[in-house]
């Protein structure tokens, strides 16, 4: 899937993806799509939550060897 | 998006611990884009003391206080298991092994994510903390600044 930018959040622990998340978040468009790469597991959850609530859109989210991967469009 | 939202929380204890949550709550909440404000009182307001401070002047009580309470965040002891200061230093050890942010840390990124610090004026006198012991640009108030961040808040912790 096209992104418009990558953030790599892997090895990092709560709260620091959400936050590193949001700051990345913030440089972006209406409609660009964010990646996230993550090892935090509670990270599905929390990204899950925080794009409803911010209003953006989780276009997908993958898991492969231990990092989570997530895009989302930015609302 | 709506209306900003709030979460507001009142750390009361003075341990790593616990304080380290009401931290991480803090920034996540920040990260949530909500208003945060901490209202640090009694033991919680350890968490604001610089570690470096040229003593002030300080009456015989006030001055036991400061020697008897920890100097900032890293100082702080744990709520269980401290076993006379090894515990902190074992709990540490294990947060850097999982990069787990520590405490003094998580407030200066509180403070970068715009998070209101504030101390409770009645409980320094108390315990005899003077403004220069503590961090820079934190808020002083009382109950009031507290509730009037609280009222309309979202989120609401005791820590």
């Amino acid at each position: 899937m096209e992104s418009t930018k990558i953030l790599d959040a892997k090895g990092l622990a709560c709260p620091m993806p959400i936050v590193r998340t949001k700051k990345a978040m913030q440089e972006l468009n209406v409609g660009d799509v964010l990646e996230v790469h993550a090892t935090d597991q509670g990270a599905k959850s929390d990204l899950t939550a925080w794009a409803k609530a911010g209003g953006h859109e989780l276009l997908q989210d993958t898991e492969e060897d231990a990092v989570l991967k997530f895009w989302i469009k930015k609302g | 998006m709506t209306e900003t939202k709030k979460t507001t929380i009142v750390l009361f204890s003075g341990d790593y611990d616990k304080a380290m949550a009401a931290y991480i709550i803090a920034n996540g909440a920040a990260a949530y884009d909500h208003e945060v404000t901490i209202f640090h009182t009694f033991w919680g307001l350890n968490a604001l003391r610089k570690e470096n401070q040229a003593p002030v002047k300080k009456g015989f009580l006030e001055s036991m206080f400061g020697k008897m309470m920890p100097k900032g965040t890293d100082k702080m002891g744990l709520s269980k298991m401290n076993y006379l200061g090894m515990g902190p230093k074992m709990i540490k050890s294990v947060m850097k092994k999982h990069h787990a942010m520590p405490l003094p840390q998580l407030v200066e990124m509180a403070q970068e994510q715009n998070v209101k610090l504030i101390a409770c004026t009645m409980t320094m006198d108390l315990l005899g903390l003077q403004k220069e012991e503590l961090l820079d640009d934190i808020t002083y108030g009382g109950v009031a600044a507290y509730i009037g961040d609280a009222e309309d808040g979202n989120v609401n912790l005791f820590i």
